[in-house]
């Protein structure tokens, strides 16, 4: 059976079995980001974006939109931002893919290491504290991508993530009670405005792992489809591989998650905001519901470890 | 019995399938997790396959 727009060879099903060959995928694709960005309202005239760049294919891909959509609208600034952990054997590979996709297409790309920031790589900290790597990494990540977005003097951070990393979220919330971190979540992060805090958007929240990555293949952007050495070790892992058994038995099950969370998502932003505060951390400035921020707390416990 | 390359593992595994699906069925791979290539193009799971393909099964998961 072809494409159900043309005779070409079908290279995606969707979930309600409408057969789409490459163009109309792509053209499907960018459609349903065009009405993430409305539906949520996203983007406003004379935004300064900058986008989190890793060098993968969520990243990489709404890099590409954005900046395709920033030409055409001139509504809208485009930047890249990618933090260099210090993964040997990975984030040298994507860094270079980074490069090379923000030189072909002329986009202004910042680097920040976390060994000039932080003082260690990943890879170091790692040698040194018994913490997960993602948990080691997604405070710091989130740290130096707001620091960095705020140098870059942005008021808005673009991410890739997509409908699987938001339901793994979401999952991840329910299963440790957390009701408070899932009011950050949605297409907007944040619960509080701080004229510290970055807001973050995320124009592929509708979209799927597998979708992007389809999207990002016919593309043929300079990227690797190789996975973060440390992305096994992860609690989010575990949810991911249950999500993905649970989508495989029962489609439609990711976008029930995130359409029923989305129903309830104001309210939970409601109840928190009048229980939430943002500050400033003691330390080192940055925006934090506590004295000190996690960064601080973080990088103070791995530099006891060192002393000792 | 056509060859398979999996990326995610670096290995390559012959395979008694007719389909792509077939394959993602006998490897115990899930279809949410790869993008299934012949011959250096993206297809479908209900695409046949023979021994003179070439194909390629892609990670999706990247973890950031």
């Amino acid at each position: 059976m072809p494409c159900k727009n043309c005779q070409e060879k079908p290279v995606f099903i969707q979930i309600s079995n409408v057969k789409l060959c490459k163009s109309h995928f792509i053209r499907y694709f960018e459609k349903k980001v065009l009405y993430t960005i409305k539906k949520f309202n996203l983007i406003q005239k004379n935004d300064k974006i900058v986008t989190a760049l890793s060098g993968g294919k969520d990243s990489t891909t709404i890099l590409y939109i954005l900046n395709e959509l920033s030409k055409k609208t001139r509504r809208f600034t485009i930047s890249a931002l990618l933090i260099d952990e210090g993964i040997r054997n990975y984030r040298d590979k994507t860094k270079e893919d980074a490069i090379s996709f923000c030189s072909q297409y002329a986009i202004p790309l910042e680097i920040i290491t976390y060994k000039k920031e932080l003082g260690f790589t990943l890879d170091e900290m790692l040698k040194i504290s018994k913490q997960k790597p993602c948990s080691i990494c997604g405070v710091f990540r989130r740290y130096l991508l707001n620091k960095g977005a705020r140098k870059l003097k942005a008021n808005k951070l673009a991410t890739g993530h997509n409908l699987d990393d938001e339901a793994q979220s979401i999952l991840m919330n329910q299963f440790r009670r957390n009701n408070e971190t899932s009011a950050r979540l949605g297409p907007i992060t944040g619960i509080l405005d701080n004229k510290n805090f970055i807001r973050r958007i995320k124009p592929l929240y509708l979209l799927t792992e597998k979708e992007t990555a389809i999207y990002a293949f016919l593309k043929n952007f300079p990227i690797q489809f190789t996975e973060c050495p440390n992305a096994k070790q992860g609690y989010r892992n575990d949810v991911r591989n249950i999500l993905n058994q649970m989508e495989a038995k029962y489609p439609g099950t990711k976008h029930s998650i995130v359409n029923t969370f989305l129903e309830n998502l104001s309210n939970l932003k409601e109840h928190y905001s009048h229980q939430s505060s943002l500050s400033s951390c003691k330390k080192c400035g940055e925006p934090t519901s506590k004295e000190v921020c996690q960064a601080c707390t973080l990088l103070e416990e791995i530099k006891s470890i060192l002393k000792k | 019995m056509p060859k398979v390359f999996i990326e995610k593992t670096n290995e390559t595994r012959k395979v008694e399938a007719a389909t792509m699906k077939e394959i993602l069925q006998k490897l115990n791979i899930n279809a949410e997790e790869v993008l299934t290539i012949k011959n250096n193009e993206l297809v479908t799971l209900e695409t046949k396959v023979t021994e003179k393909d070439s194909i390629k099964l892609l990670s999706v998961i990247s973890g950031g």
